[in-house]
C-alpha cells in the first residue's frame, strides 16, 4: 500500500506547509528593517544606461549606481512633497564650477572613490562623456539636446579640473549635465574589459559595474529581482539612510497591491489609478501623486490626411471630447485637467496648460457644417495595447462621443511592440498617446512635439513654418523674447490644435506610512539615497 | 531496447529541423519592428536604423536564418534584448523553476487522482465515485490563473497562511547553491533547512492551484479505464477463483489499467510545463512561459525561437520516455515494437 502512505504524507506536508508559520531568525527581523523592498513590474535589461535599448527601470539602477558631477536641488510641491527642483544644480562628483560664456570648468572631489577603490578623476569623466556622445542612440541623442556632441569639448585640465567647451550658447547644456545620461564610469576597469571590436566595453558593462555611487548591486537575477548595498565609502553626497534595496518584479498588479496592502512590499509605482485612488484613504499607506513635468495624455490629428488637414474640423473634434468623464471613468481623479481653461490663450511660461476647449456637442456640430462635413466622416482612432488600461476605456468614451457629431470612428488596437513602428510611419488618422519631456521647458517639449523637423513625437505631422521659428527663438534666447515666443506658439498650439490635450498624467507612488523622504525625479524613477524607513 | 531508443530518436530529427524553421519564420512575420521598440523614447530615423544594424535585422531573412544557423549549432541562441542576457543562460536558470513547479504539481495530482479514479471505480456509485465526479468537474472547469488568484487572495491577502506570491523565495532569503537549480533538491542536498522550507512554502499555493487543474483529466482516465478492465473476463476469472480483493484490484486490475493514464499523464505534463505562463505571473515565478510572453510582447525574437526549441525537444524526449514506460509497463507493446 505504498500509493496509501504516500497520498497520507503528501496531504499531511500540505497541511504543514500551509500552517508553518514564518521562521523568522532574529538577524532577519533585524534586515528587514534596514532593507526597503520595492516591488515593480518591468525589469532593468542592462546595467549600462548607455547600452542599445537600457530601459526605464535600467535608468533606476543607473541612477542609483553611479555619480554625475551634478544633481538638482529640491523644493516643496504645492502638496509639501519634496520635488527635485529644476532651476537649482547642486554639487555632486563636483564640488564647484566657474560658468564662462564659452566653456564651464568643474572642480572634482579629491577623496571620491569608485567601488573598487580607484579615485575618481578628470580623465574618468572624460572617457565617460566621450562614451556618451560617440556610441550612438539614445544616449547620443540626449547630450545632444544640450549641445554637447563631440569629445573634444571635454578637457581634462588636471586630475580634479574638467572644462566643457560649447559649441553654442544652449541653455540646456547645463541641465543636460545633470540628467542620468552622462555618469561617470571607470575608465580604466572598462579599458581592461574592452575589445578591439568593442572598445567602449558596451557588452561588458551590460552585465558589470564600473561605477563609484551611493549604491552598489550586490545581485541581479535579470527579470527577477536587483539588490542592492549602500556603499558606507561614498563621498559625493549625505550617506543614505537605507542600508539594502531590493527592487523585485511583481508581474500581476493585483498582488503587487495585496503586498503593499499586506505591509510585506514597503513601495510600488506600478498600479492602476483605480487602485492608488482607493488606497489614498488607506490608514496604513502614503500615496503621493505629483504631476509629471511638462507630459500630457493627447489625442492626435494626421494634419497631412483628409479630413483632419482642415482646421475647424480638428476644433469640432477638440470640442466633442468627453472630457470630464474621461477624468471621472478612466483616470479616478488621478490626473489634470488640461482642458476647460477662460480661453484658449497662453496663461504663462509654463507647460502644459489648459487650453480653451469643453465638451460642446452643438458647437462642434456647427464647426463641421462650417468644414462642410454636416454628415461627418468615417476614421480610425489608434491607440497602444502597452498602456490599454487607460487607453482602452478612454478612446471608447471619445468613439461615442465622436459619433454624436456624425464621426464614425473605427478603433484600432496596435501590438506595443509595434506602436513604435506605426509612429513612426504616420499614417494613422488619429491616436491616443502620451509624452512627457525630461527637461521642463515649455520649448523643449514643442521641439519635440511640435516642430517641422518631424521628430517621431510629432505624432500628427505638423509642420508649420511660423511655429518653427518661434520654437527656435526660444531655445535660444532669455527675458522678455523669450516670453514673447514662447506666447506665440502656445497660441498658435491651441488655435490650430493638432493635438488635443486631455489631462496630465500624475506619478502615483504608494508606499508603507514609515518610509519618508520620498522625492519626485523629472525621470520619473525612484532614487533610493533620500529615502528612510522607521 | 538500444534499436528502439535509436528509431525512435531518428524519427524526431524532422520535427525539430521543422520547428527550427517555421519559429524563425513566425518571428520575422509577427509585427512590430524590435528595432524601433528598442531604439528607445527618443529615437530618431537613424538612430533606429544604427540599432538595426546591431541587431542585423538589416541583412536579407536567407542571410539572417544561416547566422540564425550557424549560432545554434555552437550552441547560442542569441541575447534577449528586454533583459539583456544570452537565451542560453536564461533558459537555463528559468526551465528549472518551470520544472520543479510542474513537477511538484504533477506529483501531487497523480498522489490524489489515481486512487481517486481507482476508489470511485471499485466503489461504483457510492459516495466516492460522486466525490471524484465533483472533483474532476470543479477542477477542468476552474481555470488555472483563477484557483491561483483565488488562494493568492484567500490564504495570502485575508488568511496569512502562505507567503507572499513573490516567486520562488521569500525576499530575505538568497537562493541556494546552484546544483540542479530546482530550490527544493538543491536547499536539501546542502542542508539549508531554513531554504526548503521558504522554498516549499513559496511553492505550495501555485503547485496545489496546477494540481486541482491537472487532476482532472488523471482521475478521470483511471476510473474509465479500471471500470472497463474491472468488467472484464480475467478479472471475473480472477474473483471466482476466491483471490483477494486487493490482490484482484492492485496486481490484476490496475497494472491492466495504467496504460492510458501514462498517455493522458505525458500529455499533462507537456501541457502543464508550456501552459502555466498564467500561474507563473499569478505568482511571480520566474519561469520559461512567463519569459516566453514576456519576449513575444516586446517582439525580442531570440528568447522566443529558444523557447520553442526548448519546448519542442523537451516534447520529443518526453514522447521517447513514455514509449519506453508503455514498455515496462505491459510486454505486449515490447513484442509489438
Amino acid at each position: 500500500m505504498r500509493r496509501r502512505s504516500f497520498i497520507k504524507t503528501t496531504s499531511a506536508a500540505g497541511v504543514v506547509v500551509a500552517a508553518a508559520p514564518a521562521i523568522w531568525s532574529e538577524a532577519k527581523a533585524q534586515a528587514r528593517n534596514e532593507t526597503l523592498l520595492i516591488v515593480g513590474e518591468s525589469p532593468p535589461n542592462s546595467m549600462d544606461i548607455h547600452g542599445v535599448g537600457a530601459n526605464r527601470p535600467a535608468y533606476e539602477v543607473s541612477w542609483n549606481t553611479h555619480d554625475r558631477l551634478m544633481t538638482y536641488g529640491v523644493k516643496k510641491d504645492a502638496n509639501g512633497n519634496d520635488h527635485y527642483d529644476y532651476t537649482k544644480l547642486e554639487p555632486e562628483l563636483a564640488t564647484e564650477w566657474d560658468l564662462k560664456p564659452n566653456s564651464v570648468t568643474f572642480k572634482l572631489r579629491r577623496d571620491a572613490k569608485f567601488h573598487d577603490g580607484t579615485p575618481i578623476t578628470a580623465k574618468d569623466v572624460k572617457w565617460s562623456f566621450d562614451r556618451a556622445v560617440t556610441v550612438g542612440g539614445f544616449p547620443t541623442f540626449q547630450m545632444a539636446a544640450g549641445s554637447l556632441e563631440k569629445p573634444d569639448q571635454f578637457v581634462v585640465v588636471d586630475d580634479n579640473t574638467f572644462r566643457v567647451d560649447f559649441i553654442r550658447s544652449d541653455k540646456l547644456t547645463m541641465p543636460d549635465i545633470g540628467v542620468p545620461v552622462p555618469v561617470i564610469m571607470n575608465s580604466e576597469l572598462c579599458k581592461k574589459n574592452a575589445t578591439a571590436t568593442d572598445p567602449w566595453a558596451m557588452e561588458w558593462c551590460k552585465n558589470n559595474h564600473a561605477s563609484g555611487g551611493a549604491y552598489k548591486v550586490e545581485r541581479w537575477q535579470p527579470g527577477q529581482e536587483v539588490v542592492y548595498a549602500r556603499n558606507d565609502d561614498w563621498k559625493n553626497g549625505p550617506l543614505p539612510k537605507i542600508k539594502r534595496v531590493v527592487m523585485r518584479i511583481i508581474p500581476s498588479a493585483g498582488n503587487r497591491r495585496a503586498l503593499l496592502e499586506r505591509g510585506d512590499a514597503d513601495l510600488s509605482f506600478d498600479l492602476p489609478s483605480k487602485d492608488f485612488s482607493e488606497l489614498k484613504s488607506s490608514p496604513k499607506l502614503t500615496v503621493i501623486g505629483t504631476p509629471i513635468e511638462n507630459a500630457m495624455m493627447y489625442l492626435g490629428m494626421n494634419v497631412n490626411q483628409k479630413p483632419f488637414d482642415n482646421v475647424k474640423v480638428r476644433q469640432a473634434v477638440a470640442y466633442a471630447v468627453p472630457y470630464q468623464q474621461i477624468m471621472d471613468s478612466v483616470m479616478f481623479g488621478q490626473a489634470i485637467p488640461l482642458f476647460g481653461g477662460a480661453d484658449n490663450k497662453f496663461k504663462g511660461v509654463y507647460w502644459p496648460q489648459k487650453d480653451g476647449y469643453k465638451t460642446d456637442i452643438a458647437k462642434a456640430k456647427a464647426l463641421m457644417a462650417e468644414a462642410g462635413y454636416p454628415q461627418g466622416f468615417e476614421t480610425t482612432l489608434s491607440f497602444d495595447l502597452g498602456l490599454a488600461s487607460t487607453n482602452e476605456p478612454l478612446t471608447v468614451l471619445v468613439q461615442e462621443s465622436l459619433a454624436q457629431i456624425g464621426i464614425k470612428t473605427t478603433i484600432n488596437k496596435i501590438p506595443g511592440a509595434n506602436w513604435r513602428g506605426e509612429l513612426l510611419k504616420k499614417n494613422m488618422p488619429m491616436i491616443t498617446n502620451a509624452f512627457g519631456g525630461w527637461l521642463n521647458y515649455p520649448e523643449y517639449f514643442f521641439f519635440w512635439c511640435y516642430h517641422g523637423q518631424n521628430a517621431v513625437f510629432n505624432t500628427m505631422g505638423y509642420k508649420n513654418p511660423a511655429m518653427d521659428a518661434l520654437i527656435d527663438k526660444a531655445r535660444f534666447t532669455t527675458g522678455p523674447e523669450y516670453e514673447a515666443a514662447v506666447k506665440g506658439f502656445i497660441d498658435m498650439a491651441f488655435e490650430e490644435v493638432p493635438r488635443v490635450p486631455i489631462y496630465q498624467p500624475l506619478l502615483n507612488v504608494a508606499m508603507q506610512k514609515n518610509v519618508t523622504g520620498y522625492r519626485y525625479w523629472f525621470h520619473r524613477q525612484l532614487d533610493y539615497r533620500q529615502l528612510a524607513k522607521g | 531496447m538500444l534499436k528502439l531508443l535509436l528509431s525512435r530518436l531518428a524519427t524526431a530529427i524532422p520535427s525539430i529541423v521543422g520547428v527550427v524553421v517555421v519559429t524563425f519564420m513566425l518571428t520575422r512575420l509577427l509585427p512590430g519592428d524590435p528595432a524601433a521598440y528598442f531604439a528607445g523614447l527618443a529615437a530618431s530615423p537613424q538612430a533606429i536604423a544604427e540599432v538595426r544594424t546591431k541587431l542585423g535585422l538589416d541583412k536579407s531573412l536567407p542571410a539572417q536564418f544561416v547566422g540564425y544557423i550557424v549560432d545554434l549549432a555552437h550552441g547560442n541562441l542569441g541575447n534577449s534584448l528586454s533583459t539583456g542576457q544570452p537565451v542560453v543562460a536564461e533558459i537555463a536558470t528559468r526551465l528549472p523553476a518551470s520544472a520543479e513547479l510542474t513537477l511538484f504539481a504533477l506529483i501531487l495530482a497523480v498522489g490524489i487522482a489515481i486512487p481517486l479514479g481507482v476508489l470511485a471505480a471499485v466503489k461504483q456509485g457510492t459516495w466516492i465515485d460522486h466525490l471524484c465526479r465533483i472533483v474532476t468537474t470543479a477542477g477542468v472547469s476552474l481555470p488555472v490563473f483563477f484557483t491561483g488568484l483565488l488562494f493568492a487572495y484567500v490564504f495570502y491577502y485575508l488568511l496569512q497562511w502562505a507567503p507572499a506570491p513573490s516567486g520562488r523565495l521569500d525576499v530575505f532569503l538568497s537562493p541556494p547553491t546552484h546544483i540542479t537549480g530546482f530550490y527544493l533538491i538543491d536547499s536539501a542536498l546542502t542542508g539549508n533547512m531554513e531554504v526548503f522550507w521558504g522554498a516549499l512554502r513559496q511553492l505550495a499555493l501555485p503547485a496545489i492551484s496546477m494540481a486541482i487543474f491537472s487532476l482532472a483529466p488523471l482521475a478521470r482516465m483511471t476510473r474509465g479505464s479500471m471500470l472497463s478492465v474491472l468488467g472484464s473476463d480475467f478479472i471475473r476469472t480472477a474473483r471466482a477463483s476466491g483471490l483477494a480483493p486487493g490482490t484482484v484490484v492492485f496486481t490484476y486490475a490496475f497494472r491492466n489499467a495504467v496504460l492510458p493514464v501514462i498517455t493522458v499523464l505525458g500529455m499533462v505534463f507537456s501541457f502543464l510545463l508550456g501552459a502555466n505562463v498564467l500561474v507563473e505571473t499569478v505568482f511571480a515565478w520566474p519561469g520559461i512561459g512567463l519569459y516566453a510572453v514576456n519576449a513575444l510582447i516586446t517582439s525580442d525574437y531570440a528568447p522566443v525561437q529558444g523557447f520553442v526549441l526548448t519546448m519542442a525537444v523537451l516534447y520529443v524526449a518526453l514522447n521517447l520516455a513514455i514509449d519506453l514506460l508503455y514498455g515496462l509497463v505491459d510486454p505486449r507493446v515490447r513484442l509489438d515494437s
